[in-house]
């Protein structure tokens, strides 16, 4: 998704500017202290959506001093208590008028061309999609959420973190002790895995009441709602781990059911992969019903996947 | 017609007096806003540190669910309706409002509308009884909201009163503006004040069925077995987004336009200079209010919806910049040139001006649906709305109470104390919501009792910010009640600059006004200037 070369550098220099100005600025995929701004994440869903922020960011500054410095201006110049004597005959231009409803239907233009863009590469609509290279089912539970590797036989469910749940559950938890867990509330038991370099189409839907699977560093959010599918997809270059949260109020633990992504290099991914399947059952090589694979439809509502 | 001495139980529970009847929804406005605002400090102290403190996660969710809907239906709505029950009358020169039985009766459907709402939270809290309040989020989504116990049908039974009452108010005022008027009182010399409201009253009569029609099915859905919203039935939960949102995003402007209306009669006052562009004016508040029928999806754009959809929601989201953009430009063209003072309502408007505006920029940002799948859910989005909710509307009601406050008493109310509340209500409140600006955007979700540590010197931040606009209001309690007691008495003009109708009768204004209709000269309108 290239953006125009204007809008790239505009991003550059906001992006160099709001360095300059923050306290600490994350240029990780963790949020870290003090920081102020959105991270780029590390897919090109991710480094969009951080651009069309900051493009925007940047529109509204720019109104914003104008307007503000305007009004700033009028106030310190025309004070009643100077002596300003008003000018009541200032009533209406329509010159005026027209001059601020154009140029702002001009801006929003300016900024709606590379935000469509945008919205089409996610919806892989502007003809460079690339195929999808492997299907993960998400299904979002209170308070867990639930990972199927479509056509691998591979299903296992993910929660908090024994240790975050413990931290949580004891009002007594100091500070000190929930900050020597730097993980907390941010760590499950088994997080997602998945090989890097990877066209992945996720289907996302939900067993009970409507979730929201979001890991920032991907870039996007997709609402998981009981008896519909939702999709999205992913690609991630880099190997490493990636938090997330769910994102639509669920219930009670809405707060406490995180994601963890871990990117794996592809080798090692399917070292991982074949490790997670059941014990050995004959060289397999008709793959049609395995009984893993039986086990995974059975307590699904949601039953057809769209194949990859 | 001679005053008659009327007993207490005359005077506050069987009024049709417009003015009786606006003071008792200021008040009760007030009441709500104070109670909204505990929910809201049990919140913000909970968030004070990471972990969990104070509540459980549960009771946090009821917290957050009761806290919108007590601020939304009983603070902010209720007080504009009683600004527009004092002033509407005075303002056109009308005797009182057309149908003054029904409003009596409007505002008497509120106390009990809101003791329904409250009666399952404060059952549990009090005596241990039942399971609490509504804990779903105030947008009610199922399947969650349907989850709840009994307190699912007592908060649909209030919602349906509320939206009784405020069918009827809205019946009213536009009843009022449309028959009501002194000859002469074209619509077009009608205050802004007027004109704001008379839009926001067509958008509450289209919306609020809606909003009861889509309870309606959650009711039933619950305890009578239909499948409205229930995928295994056959029903689609997303189709209660999109109805609930048909209704929720008309409800942002109900809660705004007739904000622009109060800081529209403000401003000229203080700056001694009519409006810039009243006309332009009227069609933008009618634009936005035209636009705010065909934006419902851009709250749901992480919900799964088609490329197109995205894409028109995103264009027609951004429009509504348009004609918002011209009010502020009217607004700041206002003050140019202009002789400005900077007594309290003027400091409130000028402070809306900024902080509303602030909140439009996020809001510009969030309608742009790359970005959105990042803010959508977050603080970010809590920062946006409170922005344009506390800053935005907050700040205007406070600026009218302060504008009209005179008219109502008789009084002045203490200048350095109201200036006080303003610069306390105005840090604190920057203190509280700018930040949540950056939890947002670091990753922080809605909704959540507990937190990383990452975020923890924000949130400490935010609710430091909180309890303080908290204490800062009770000031505000403080200044009206000594200005209704007693003070420099005020003049029948109270603000010697400002125009209109309300500012020819004395102050405070008597029991009955405008039994004749008054003789309009055009000098005497607000915005001076009637031919543009």
């Amino acid at each position: 998704m290239k953006l125009p070369r204007m809008n790239q550098a505009v991003a550059t220099l906001a992006g160099l500017l709001c360095t300059s100005m923050a306290l600490a600025t994350s240029s990780g995929t963790e949020p870290v202290r003090w920081q102020l701004n959105m991270t780029p994440g590390v897919t090109s869903t991710a480094a969009n959506a951080y651009h069309a922020h900051m493009i925007m960011l940047w529109v509204c500054i720019v109104i914003g001093i104008l307007v503000f410095g305007a009004m700033a201006y009028a106030m310190l110049r025309f004070r009643h208590s100077k002596g300003a004597k008003p000018d009541t005959d200032f009533t209406h231009s329509t010159k005026l008028e027209l001059i601020w409803t154009i140029i702002p239907i001009l801006i929003l233009i300016g900024s709606a061309w590379p935000a469509t863009k945008m919205v089409m590469a996610q919806y892989s609509a502007d003809h460079s999609a690339e195929k999808d290279e492997m299907v993960i089912k998400i299904t979002g539970y209170q308070w867990m959420w639930r990972y199927e590797y479509v056509g691998e036989g591979v299903d296992f469910i993910s929660r908090l973190d024994r240790k975050s749940d413990d931290l949580r559950q004891t009002t007594a938890s100091t500070q000190a002790e929930i900050e020597s867990h730097a993980n907390y509330l941010r760590d499950v038991d088994r997080p997602l895995v998945i090989p890097a370099d990877t066209r992945i189409r996720f289907v996302v839907t939900a067993d009970d009441v409507i979730h929201a699977w979001w890991v920032p560093a991907l870039g996007w959010k997709q609402d998981a709602i009981p008896g519909i599918i939702n999709d999205a997809w992913t690609k991630v270059a880099k190997p490493g781990t990636y938090r997330g949260v769910c994102a639509e109020l669920c219930g009670k633990d809405h707060g406490f059911m995180p994601i963890v992504v871990k990117v794996l290099p592809k080798d090692e991914y399917q070292a991982w992969l074949k490790a997670q399947k059941p014990a050995p059952v004959e060289a397999a090589p008709a793959p049609v019903v395995t009984p893993a694979a039986e086990a995974t439809t059975v307590q699904t509502e949601t039953a057809a996947v769209p194949a990859a | 017609m001679a005053d008659h001495k009327q007993s207490f139980f005359q005077r506050w529970f069987h009024s049709t007096n417009h003015k009786d009847i606006g003071t008792l929804y200021l008040v009760f406005a007030l009441v709500m806003f104070f109670i909204g605002g505990a929910m809201a400090m049990v919140i913000r102290a909970e968030l004070f540190q990471p972990g969990l403190q104070l509540v459980s996660p549960e009771f946090f969710n009821q917290m957050t669910t009761t806290h919108a809907l007590v601020m939304i239906f009983g603070a902010v709505m209720p007080a504009f309706v009683g600004l527009a029950n004092w002033m509407i009358p005075l303002q056109v020169g009308a005797p009182d409002m057309a149908l003054p039985r029904m409003n009596n009766w409007s505002f008497w459907i509120m106390p009990f509308a809101f003791t329904l709402l409250l009666l399952p939270l404060l059952l549990q809290i009090l005596f241990g009884i039942g399971s609490g309040g509504p804990a779903g989020g105030w947008t009610l989504y199922p399947p969650l909201s349907l989850q709840g116990g009994t307190s699912t049908a007592f908060t649909i039974f209030a919602i349906h009163l509320m939206g009784v009452s405020s069918i009827m108010g809205a019946i009213n005022i536009i009843a009022t503006v449309l028959n009501m008027r002194a000859p002469g009182m074209d619509l077009l010399k009608m205050p802004i004040f007027v004109w704001t409201w008379l839009i926001t009253a067509f958008l509450l009569i289209a919306v609020m069925p809606v909003l009861a029609g889509s309870v309606t099915m959650l009711l039933t859905d619950k305890f009578f077995g239909t499948s409205f919203f229930n995928a295994a039935g056959g029903g689609d939960p997303v189709m209660y987004q999109h109805i609930f949102w048909f209704f929720g995003h008309p409800e942002v402007y109900i809660m705004i336009l007739p904000a622009f209306g109060i800081v529209s009669e403000i401003i000229p006052t203080f700056a001694r200079k009519p409006l810039f562009g009243y006309q332009a004016m009227v069609y933008a508040t009618a634009s936005i209010a035209f636009l705010s029928f065909i934006v419902w999806a851009h709250h749901m754009f992480t919900v799964g919806m088609p490329l197109g959809a995205e894409l028109y929601f995103m264009y027609a989201t951004m429009l509504i910049a348009i004609p918002t953009g011209v009010k502020v430009f009217n607004w700041v063209t206002t003050l140019w040139r202009g002789s400005i003072s900077f007594e309290t309502p003027m400091l409130f408007a000028l402070g809306f001006v900024i902080m509303f505006t602030i909140g439009g920029f996020s809001g510009l940002m969030l309608a742009i649906v790359p970005a959105d799948f990042q803010y959508h859910d977050t603080y970010f989005v809590v920062a946006h709305f409170h922005y344009v909710l506390v800053t935005g509307a907050i700040f205007a009601i406070m600026a009218g109470a302060y504008y009209w406050l005179p008219k109502w008493t008789g009084y002045m109310y203490n200048e350095t104390l109201g200036k006080w509340h303003f610069w306390l209500s105005t840090i604190f409140v920057n203190l509280l919501f700018f930040p949540q600006h950056f939890l947002g955007l670091a990753g922080m979700q809605r909704r959540v009792p507990d937190y990383n540590p990452a975020f923890a010197d924000f949130n400490m931040w935010s609710s430091i910010g909180g309890f303080g606009f908290g204490l800062a209001q009770l000031l505000f309690v403080y200044i009206v009640w000594s200005s209704a007691r007693g003070g420099v008495k005020a003049e029948a003009r109270a603000w010697p600059s400002a125009k209109g109708l309300e500012w020819t009768v004395p102050s405070p204004a008597p029991h009955h006004t405008f039994e004749k209709p008054p003789v309009i000269k055009d000098g005497d309108l607000a915005h001076g200037d009637i031919t543009h």
